[in-house]
């Protein structure tokens, strides 16, 4: 009853262009808070663990598509604070492999309308994801992409030299450069989105449905009956379960660890950093065929910059600047006007990295234990597509046919999903 | 930037270094299918310390097994392989 | 008279700010000569555009924010109180339209009520695409300074440097540390980001001065030590490594030398960081005013620049240190209108400073301050309870200190709370770091909360974040430090949050009811202020950090103006073009020299391996994937590697050159996963195997030699019968020793001529004088894949792209029955073998050229079976060829399907066959 007389409280905090006025005029002072802060009940029929984009899409959707609202989402920080706040946002489906531009793009339709049935600004912004090729054997690779996703009703185009010039006027087009510029695949529908709104957002929906998001709450260990999994213990008690889902990124090794479970996954640093602030000057989200770096520019205006991963295993959630110099480096050898701009902040997330590079999401050998992870350092763009699989196998016990392909056993079988060919190392990819 | 000492080359920038793969993850040859593709395929991946293969490719090119914390990387210990570590 | 104030004597420097012309002093910062010469306004803020002023003397600056510099050197947001004026220096505000006072943007300002923080959650909803249409506009008024659109002329070094100690900060706790450990006979490296040595006591002299700095950096060097100036410790990694940043000319000047900045990486036994502390402003309304000013960068104005920032000054502070600035202001014949002392008790400091006359009000705040764009004009404030307001010219304020714990808590180390000081310090140092002097000690401050209204009660000056954002944020469930840090965007700003945290979270922990430390802290990352790209870039920066290697034959092919094309790190001949030839043209005319008389081409950057020693033989059945030790003395054949998972990765040609003596070939682009991969095998899995694997890449190279009179030409050159087909003889060519290996790729009876890279040229002119002889003709890549595609062989990137299992490219029949080759235990895993997987397949066009790359499908709207791997003609006979994957390929020949090129708008229907054309049963080879 409780819980009913806050989730209508909360639908008439509504958020618009109206209601913000109105704050004008009484200070700001008619907000409700986003998301409530529960104690956490004894049993919920599904448990989430970690409240990044992924968990807080499925409790969405759980609550949403499936009916389901005797849910928890349990968060050892503050929700979004992994990989999901700390990523370059990113968002596309141009992937050359079917089931994974299949799930991508299934993602990506959720992405345009996502602020509209979120009631909240999630800011995706489709600027066009633009790769650059910089050589005609990159141009067939890229055709190539672009076809695939073509054939799949996805959209791609490949532009000429000049029309790349004409949309990034600051890329050096020189016949000259170390990596000149040929021409590039561009997805107008990918972009980018403010990655801190996609979780706030899920996180307030999910919340106005009922689930309990349960922060400062870290999961560490399972409560078992015979092999089942019937609860998790945490740092705020015991909790009961009927099922649990893992759904904690760079974490995935370690909690299934706690389960007694090995992964094929590796966790490693990935960096970002930002620039100071300047006026419009990166149009689309630039990527390379040739080269480990990628560039946008937010809405602020910093521009936005992403390298390589640490290439060895580790948690430490800090960069270094080896990786750094060299991300900036290729960056500008292919926009020279960014090198007087200064690098205001960097930061890292800890990614999980799985050994054919794709994620996976499914069933676990454990009864009632479900795994979302491996999405390595691209899972943000997957975050509605990822939701709604996943809540799908919670809620049914069986995979959504777009992650069907994704299952845990694929490496030992060998249906591995391998975009890129370089095969089971992490390190080397 | 970390600071590995090489066995054979004493402390150098890590930039020098690569890593290669975890001691957990080294398929025996004789191995049979479903043990190798278990050890392939799944990893401890511990929050502390494991021990990890590492070369020393832009300096001597000698791999090590090098312990070291996946939090604090800090390296507890180096471990010279190869022919001229065998006893 | 209002306003700043400086003798106009002494300065001869010329500068520019908004196209005016202005003078200031040597050793003047711009703000310094911007106040010198009478300006209060300087730049608008991020959000609101509201007018502002020069706030601090230091790093920490959020407001005077300027773009210095012309063209390719213009460095927007830089901070006026960090850059020191040269001569000519031409200094531009930012983030104004049409001009500084008069900014239209700042009618976002009268908005300011319906825009709180994170307002953009809640509002422009629609479709993605109309989110763009007032995105365009938000963009446009975000950001601050332009980018300079125009090549960066200045080049930027990296250094690495290593020492004892590293002393980060030349204060006077700096310069002791430093002194002591080079008199101790520690490699000393002390880093000051300041032009000048000193710090504190350049402001304060008072037992120590800057003669005393001075006398400390002589003893400095003479003991060996090393001092940087105009240097900051930007980034502190593992193991003591710090990262410096080093300006070697001003942002916007120009180089002599042409470098403009310097990385150093420096490996430290020890860091000592003295970093001091940095001033934290108050929480009033409009305390954001042009005149409001940090107390000791008024005292800073006064005692390094001798500029006077006011007239009439209002001084608030909760803490002794602001007395100073009375002392120095009264010293400079300032008038002092109130001393506002937030404590309610007086220090014996205050009591003092009273005793002299000074106008002190204990329980004292500041409430709001009055003015215009140009400055203040007033204070109101809260003396015991009771309103009160003065008017001024000048508002110093000091709210305490915030220790410079960056460094510290970048490598790693914890902070404790400082009651006293209101403050984090230092705690457990992860990393070989010591925290001395102000940093670790900063003065006692008293307790306040701010009486005014929270609105325009700034604590985020850049971005216009206010108390009330921080408690809007509260009320929102953004509870947590880094949620309320994200949704107002405190901390965001280019001055990474240096001046305003501490009041957010004084704030959030008063809203929580809780005390500072239990409501959070947020963590510092490198830089500690921000980093020209260039500098992080270096040397790098043209060739994004990837050189390109030369071709040890690169003259020879230079020479001859052929197309390149970039292959690993090489740029190899696709094609030598005559006249006006396109390169489809020559392509298919080198090709057809190959198919009728004789072609060379130059393949130095195959990767080549030499394995020798009595278990060579052994030690290849492990790496290759066929059987090796069959192999009779100067023969060869082809192999393919598998990875671990089984499936394939690479391929090439072994070759028996003596009992005991072997040499692998394999892919250009893989050769340094294969090296690697080697390296492995042999250094760690079986070390004990007696063998030796060298990478002879570089060391050899290559020239391929055919067609049906390749033979003819060869028995010319080595004088001697030139091999059969997959033989090899060691032989000499124009009196170089050379192998020559029989072995094709093309189709033709071929050859590859390997020589050492530093004799190569005489070997090349040697065969190339052959070749035309012949009537034949260098050949480039271009056609050798046509070659290579009619024929049927594959090529790693194209068919062997590493997704494939050997039965899926029909290698499965050259497997080593033997087994113990890596991947062999791969190969057993199940789906291996199930249907569906996609499989080698030759393709043959019906109508229509086959588009490389292009999707295999069934009809229009079909979803992709497959793809083209490469696309070619018949060398001889023309049609379009390809070769392709499948999904069940092997079964599928006859099959009609359709190549479709959806991005490029080409088709062409093809037919399904065996992936060779041309020659199938080898007879070519034959002599
Ligand atoms: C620097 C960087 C750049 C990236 N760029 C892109 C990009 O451009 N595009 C893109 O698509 N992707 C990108 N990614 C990847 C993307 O961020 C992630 O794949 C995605 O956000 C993962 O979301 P998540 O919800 O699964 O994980 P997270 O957001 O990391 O959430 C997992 C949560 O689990 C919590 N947790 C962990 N352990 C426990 C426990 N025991 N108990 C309770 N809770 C726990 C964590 O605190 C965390 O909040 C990037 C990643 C990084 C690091
Ligand atoms: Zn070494």
């Amino acid at each position: 009853m409780a819980r009913k007389a806050w989730v209508d409280a909360h639908r008439m905090s509504r958020y618009s262009a109206l209601s913000l006025l109105r704050g004008a005029f009484n200070g700001q002072s008619h907000w409700k808070p986003a998301w409530r802060h529960p104690d956490p009940k004894p049993h919920y029929d599904i448990i989430i663990i970690g409240g990044g984009g992924h968990g807080l899409a499925t409790a969405y959707y759980l609550a949403k598509v499936h009916g389901l609202t005797n849910i928890a989402v349990l968060e050892k920080g503050w929700i979004g604070g992994g990989n999901t706040g700390r990523n370059t946002t990113i968002v596309r489906s141009n992937y050359r492999q079917e089931a994974l531009h299949n799930l991508f793009e299934f993602g990506l339709k959720l992405w345009h309308g996502l602020s509209d049935d979120l009631n909240y600004n999630v800011m995706f912004s489709p600027r066009g994801a633009l790769t650059l090729g910089h050589s005609d054997a990159d141009m067939v690779t890229l055709a190539q992409r672009g076809d695939a996703m073509r054939c799949d009703g996805i959209d791609a185009e490949l532009l000429t030299r000049d029309q790349v010039a004409k949309l990034e006027p600051l890329l050096d087009m020189s016949r000259t450069a170390r990596f000149p510029i040929e021409g590039g695949l561009i997805q107008r529908r990918g972009g980018s989105a403010r990655h801190d709104a996609v979780a706030w957002g899920y996180a307030r929906g999910a919340d106005s449905m009922g689930v309990d998001i349960i922060q400062k709450c870290e999961v560490t260990g399972f409560v078992r009956d015979g092999d089942a999994v019937v609860g998790v213990e945490t740092t705020r008690g015991r909790i009961g379960a009927g099922r649990v889902g893992i759904c904690v990124a760079g974490h995935s090794g370690h909690v299934a660890g706690l389960a007694g479970l090995k992964l094929p996954i590796e966790s490693q640093t990935l960096q970002a950093m930002v620039t100071e602030g300047v006026k419009p000057m990166i149009n689309t989200v630039i990527m390379t065929q040739a080269l480990h770096c990628y560039i946008s520019q937010s809405d602020k205006g910093g521009i936005v910059f992403g390298g390589d991963p640490d290439n060895w295993p580790s948690y430490a959630q800090r960069g270094h600047p080896m990786i750094m110099e060299n991300a900036v480096a290729q960056g500008l050898a292919l926009v020279p006007a960014l090198s007087r701009l200064r690098m205001l902040r960097t930061w890292s997330g800890v990614t999980d990295m799985s050994f054919d590079g794709s994620p996976i999401i499914g069933e676990t050998p454990v009864p009632n234990l479900y795994l979302n992870g491996g999405w390595c350092y691209g899972g943000f763009k997957a975050t509605p597509a990822s939701g709604w699989t996943y809540a799908h196998t919670l809620a049914t016990g069986k995979p959504h046919p777009l992650n069907a392909p994704f299952s845990l056993d694929r490496f030992e079988r060998g249906a591995t999903i391998d975009e890129t060919g370089s095969g089971p190392m992490p390190s080397s990819r | 930037m970390m600071q590995i000492t090489c066995p054979h080359c004493g402390p150098r920038a890590q930039s020098e270094f690569v890593y290669e793969r975890t001691v957990d993850s080294v398929v025996a040859l004789d191995a049979p299918s479903t043990q190798a593709m278990a050890t392939l395929f799944t990893r401890t991946n511990p929050r502390g310390p494991d021990d990890e293969i590492w070369r020393h490719t832009y300096g001597c090119r000698a791999w090590m097994v090098v312990t070291r914390h996946r939090v604090t990387h800090e390296i507890t210990a180096v471990r010279a392989v190869g022919p001229e570590a065998l006893p | 008279m209002t306003g700043p104030t400086r003798a106009k004597d002494g300065a001869t420097i010329n500068f520019t700010f908004d196209g005016k012309a202005y003078r200031a002093r040597p050793g003047d910062t711009l703000a310094a000569a911007l106040l010198a010469n009478g300006i209060t306004l300087v730049g608008r803020s991020f959000k609101y555009h509201r007018p502002r002023g020069i706030m601090t003397a230091g790093v920490e600056e959020p407001n005077a924010l300027v773009t210095v510099g012309v063209g390719g050197r213009s460095e927007p947001n830089t901070r006026a109180t960090d850059v020191f004026v040269y001569e000519g220096m031409v200094a531009r505000s930012q983030n104004r339209w049409p001009n500084l006072r008069f900014d239209l943007g700042s009618v976002i300002g009268l908005f300011s009520a319906a825009l709180p923080a994170g307002f953009y959650y809640k509002t422009f909803f629609g479709s993605a695409k109309r989110w763009m249409i007032y995105e365009y506009f938000i963009r446009k008024a975000a950001g601050l300074g332009n980018a300079p659109t125009k090549a960066d002329p200045d080049r930027y070094s990296h250094r690495a440097a290593f020492c004892d100690v590293l002393v980060v900060g030349a204060g006077p706790a700096g310069l002791q540390a430093a002194a002591d450990a080079a008199d101790a006979g520690k490699r000393v490296i002390l880093v000051e980001q300041d032009a000048v040595l000193g710090a504190s006591l350049i402001r304060d002299p008072q037992d120590l001065d800057a003669a005393w700095a001075d006398a400390m950096a002589d003893r400095i060097r003479k003991a060996g030590g090393r001092i940087l100036t105009r240097t900051t410790a930007a980034g502190y990694w593992e193991h003591d490594l710090v990262t410096l940043t080093q300006l070697l000319v001003e942002p916007g000047q120009v180089p002599s030398n042409g470098l403009a900045q310097r990385l150093w990486r420096v490996r430290a036994g020890q860091v000592i960081l003295a970093t001091g502390s940095l001033e934290r402003p108050m929480a009033f309304a409009h305390n954001d005013r042009p005149g409001v000013m940090l107390s000791q960068a008024v005292r800073t104005y006064i005692r390094r620049f001798g500029v006077v920032p006011g007239q009439r000054v209002v001084i608030a502070t909760n803490n002794d240190d602001a007395y100073q600035t009375a002392a120095a202001l009264t010293a400079a014949g300032v008038e002092i209108v109130a001393l506002l002392d937030a404590r309610t008790t007086a220090s014996s400091v205050a009591e003092a400073a009273r005793a002299t006359g000074l106008p002190v009000f204990f329980n004292a705040l500041p409430k709001s301050a009055k003015g215009g764009r140009s400055g203040v004009t007033g204070l109101e404030g809260v003396v015991d309870g009771v309103p009160q307001s003065w008017s001024a010219d000048l508002i110093a304020v000091s709210g305490g200190f915030t220790p410079v714990v960056h460094l510290h808590q970048q490598a790693g180390g914890t902070l404790s709370w400082n009651e006293a000081a209101q403050a984090f310090v230092p705690d457990v140092a992860r990393q070989n770091v010591t925290t001395i002097g102000g940093a670790a000690n900063p003065i006692a401050v008293g307790v306040i909360r701010p009486v005014s209204k929270p609105k325009k009660s700034f604590i985020d000056f850049q971005n216009d974040v206010t108390l009330a954002d921080v408690d809007l944020a509260w009320a929102e469930g953004y509870r947590s430090v880094e949620h309320l840090k994200r949704y107002t965007t405190l901390g965001m700003a280019t001055d990474q949050g240096k001046l305003g945290n501490m009041a957010a979270l004084g704030r959030l922990a008063e809203q929580q009811g809780v005390s500072i430390p239990e409501a959070g802290l947020t963590t510092f990352r490198p830089p500690y202020t921000p980093v020209a790209m260039g500098t992080l870039a270096g040397p790098g920066a043209p060739h994004g950090g990837a050189h390109v290697r030369r071709l040890a034959l690169y003259d020879v092919h230079a020479a001859k103006n052929p197309i390149w094309q970039p292959l690993g790190y090489w740029f190899r001949p696709r094609a030598y073009p005559q006249g006006a030839e396109t390169l489809a043209q020559a392509a298919l005319r080198e090709a057809r020299a190959v198919r009728t008389g004789v072609g060379m081409t130059d393949v130095s950057t195959l990767a080549k391996f030499e394995v020798s020693g009595p278990d060579a033989a052994a030690f290849l059945e492990i790496i290759c994937a066929t059987s090796v030790a069959k192999l009779a003395v100067g023969r060869g054949r082809y192999t393919f590697m598998l990875r671990e998972d089984g499936l394939a990765f690479d391929d090439g040609t072994v070759w028996r050159l003596a009992e005991n003596r072997y040499l692998l070939t394999s892919s250009t682009g893989g050769a340094d996963r294969m090296a690697t991969h080697i390296s492995y095998v042999r250094q760690y899995l079986c070390p004990h195997l007696r063998v030796s694997a060298v990478n002879v890449q570089e060391h050899y190279a290559g020239i391929a030699i055919a067609g049906p009179k390749a033979k003819a030409v060869l028995d010319g050159l080595i004088q001697a019968e030139a091999p059969r087909h997959m033989s090899a003889i060691p032989a000499t060519i124009a009196g170089v020793a050379v192998q020559v290996l029989a072995a094709s790729y093309s189709g033709e009876r071929a050859f590859e001529v390997y020589v050492a890279a530093s004799e190569a040229a005489a070997v090349w002119q040697a065969c190339e004088a052959a070749v035309t002889a012949q009537g034949g003709c260098l050949y480039g890549l271009e056609a050798m894949e046509f070659l290579r595609i009619e024929k049927g062989h594959l090529v790693v990137g194209g068919e062997i792209d590493g997704r494939l299992s050997p039965y899926d490219l029909a290698l499965d029949k050259m497997l080593n029955k033997a087994g113990g080759f890596i991947g062999a235990a791969g190969l057993e895993r199940p789906a291996l073998h199930e249907k569906g997987r996609r499989q080698l397949v030759g393709l043959e066009a019906i109508k229509g050229d086959i588009p490389e790359g292009a999707m295999l499908i069934a009809g229009p709207g079909g979803t992709p079976q497959g793809h083209v791997s490469a696309a070619a003609f018949r060398v001889v006979e023309g049609g379009s060829i390809a070769l392709g994957q499948l999904i069940d390929g092997f079964d599928r020949h006859g099959e009609e399907l359709i190549a479709a090129s959806p991005t490029r708008g080409q088709e062409a229907r093809v037919r399904v066959v065996h992936p060779h054309f041309y020659d199938t049963a080898g007879d070519r080879y034959r002599d």
